[in-house]
């Protein structure tokens, strides 16, 4: 029993690593995320395009072979013109990847809560006087961001597992530090169950919070 | 100077033209109503003159001052507007509701605008619903709500879009009396409506669309108790039973 305690401890000491990616990504992906899908909304078509373009490029790549090419790829590309260029820690790159590459599911998750608001009430706001950005911010996204809220987390907790291939670039984290184990101790079984086990501890945790937290605001709506 | 004027005002929706050539004027603290059956564009004509339809022609003074792209969002601070369907912010209390206009968009005092809210609360008779949320109200309550709303930011104008018409019959009343009172205070107000007795009792000038043209206009008693159009009195042979 012990071979699985030490997998499992071993895994866990990648939680800060994956977490920490995890939490900066997220919150790129976000803002990043509400960046394209205000673009996609707007009147303009170019910026429409750039946003449909974006997103159609980072959803139709798996999200190693972007990992690879920002890690390895960019700073060669940049060395072969002349530059120095080189990461300074591998983790920067890896959070850089996962951010925009949550970005795209993000935008679309949040432009479908935009549009899950009500028409009228845009124009409840406009019609007080607002500029389309004050209604935007005051009216719409708070209304969109309860919708989304659940497939925010979701997104959360797919990030999370998403990130497992970024030990392939260098970044040191929880499936990282158990094939490092592994490839020393040969506990192939025990190293990857505590790979596993370190991840339903994110993960499972996580959800759980959401569905709570769901219930206590249907609740309190339900009540107030 | 008439508050609104609307001159030679043309809506097209793709193909289909809704409004065909609109001439009104609505004076200082006159009472329009305007009735007309489902898709005769007196909505539109209404959602027109504070653009949330932008017209295909025509032009619309406010206070005399054309309205354009550019002023629009300065000179919407002087029309209230009351939507068939409420549209009250479900994310924020009924106070916030009334405050955020005045605080986000002119600019007021936070503690001077609650004041005024609660005021206007007691106005539509829901001074002890400022802490409530919309959907705990019922339609006839969210709908005063909205009309305090509209009245937070001071209008000039008031423009009512069927308030009564997604109400439950026994809440028409209410909502049918704020308005009443708000007619008797002099507010310049605009009214498309199917409350035939609400025009009669309390319109100035009463318009019969049909078509996306002005068919007939006058006084409700020359237009609602002896229209000379033949689909003026079609239409209201159908409605007033």
């Amino acid at each position: 029993m012990g071979v699985y305690l030490k997998g499992f401890l071993i895994a866990c000491r990648g939680i800060p690593t994956t977490v920490w990616v995890s939490i900066v990504a997220i919150v790129l992906g976000a803002a990043l995320g509400l960046l394209l899908a205000l673009c996609s909304q707007t009147k303009s078509k170019v910026l429409r395009v750039i946003a449909k373009l974006y997103v159609d490029i980072v959803r139709g790549t798996p999200m190693l072979v972007q990992a690879l090419i920002m890690a390895y790829g960019v700073p060669q590309l940049l060395q072969s013109m002349g530059s120095s260029f080189k990461w300074s820690n591998l983790v920067i790159p890896a959070i850089i990847v996962c951010g925009l590459n949550s970005a795209a599911y993000m935008s679309e998750v949040i432009r479908s809560g935009i549009q899950a608001v009500d028409k009228g009430q845009m124009e409840a706001a406009r019609s007080l006087g607002m500029t389309r950005g004050m209604a935007m911010r005051l009216v719409i996204i708070p209304q969109a961001i309860r919708i989304i809220l659940p497939a925010f987390a979701n997104e959360f907790v797919t990030l999370i597992k998403e990130t497992s291939v970024l030990g392939y670039v260098g970044v040191v984290e929880i499936l990282r530090r158990g094939q490092l184990w592994n490839a020393s101790s040969f506990e192939t079984f025990p190293a990857y169950i505590g790979v596993a086990l370190a991840y339903m501890l994110l993960t499972i945790p996580l959800s759980k919070a959401i569905n709570g937290y769901e219930r206590r605001r249907a609740r309190k709506e339900a009540a107030a | 100077m008439s508050m609104i004027e609307v001159k030679g005002l043309v809506k097209s929706f793709g193909d289909l033209e809704v409004l065909k050539g609109i001439d009104q004027n609505v004076e200082e603290g006159e009472v329009l109503c305007i009735v007309g059956p489902s898709g005769s564009g007196k909505s539109t004509m209404l959602r027109c003159i504070n653009r949330l339809e932008e017209p295909t022609g025509g032009e619309i003074y406010i206070d005399g001052e054309l309205i354009d792209d550019k002023n629009i969002d300065r000179i919407r601070t002087k029309m209230g507007m009351v939507f068939q369907q409420f549209n009250l912010f479900p994310h924020m209390s009924v106070l916030e509701n009334l405050t955020c206009g005045p605080v986000n968009v002119k600019g007021a005092d936070k503690a001077e605008a609650e004041k005024k809210a609660r005021e206007l609360l007691t106005r539509v008779g829901l001074a002890e619903k400022a802490d409530q949320y919309p959907r705990n109200l019922s339609g006839g309550q969210q709908q005063r709500v909205a009309i305090a709303r509209a009245l937070a930011m001071d209008p000039e104008v008031m423009l009512f879009d069927e308030p009564t018409s997604a109400l439950d019959p026994e809440m028409v009343g209410e909502v049918l009396d704020v308005m009443k009172s708000l007619a008797a205070e002099g507010m310049t107000m605009v009214v498309v409506t199917h409350e035939m007795g609400f025009a009669k009792e309390v319109a100035d000038k009463v318009i019969f669309m049909d078509g996306g043209y002005i068919v007939e206009q006058g006084t409700p008693d020359a237009v609602l108790n002896n229209p000379q159009m033949d689909r003026t009195k079609d239409f209201l042979s159908k409605v007033l039973i």
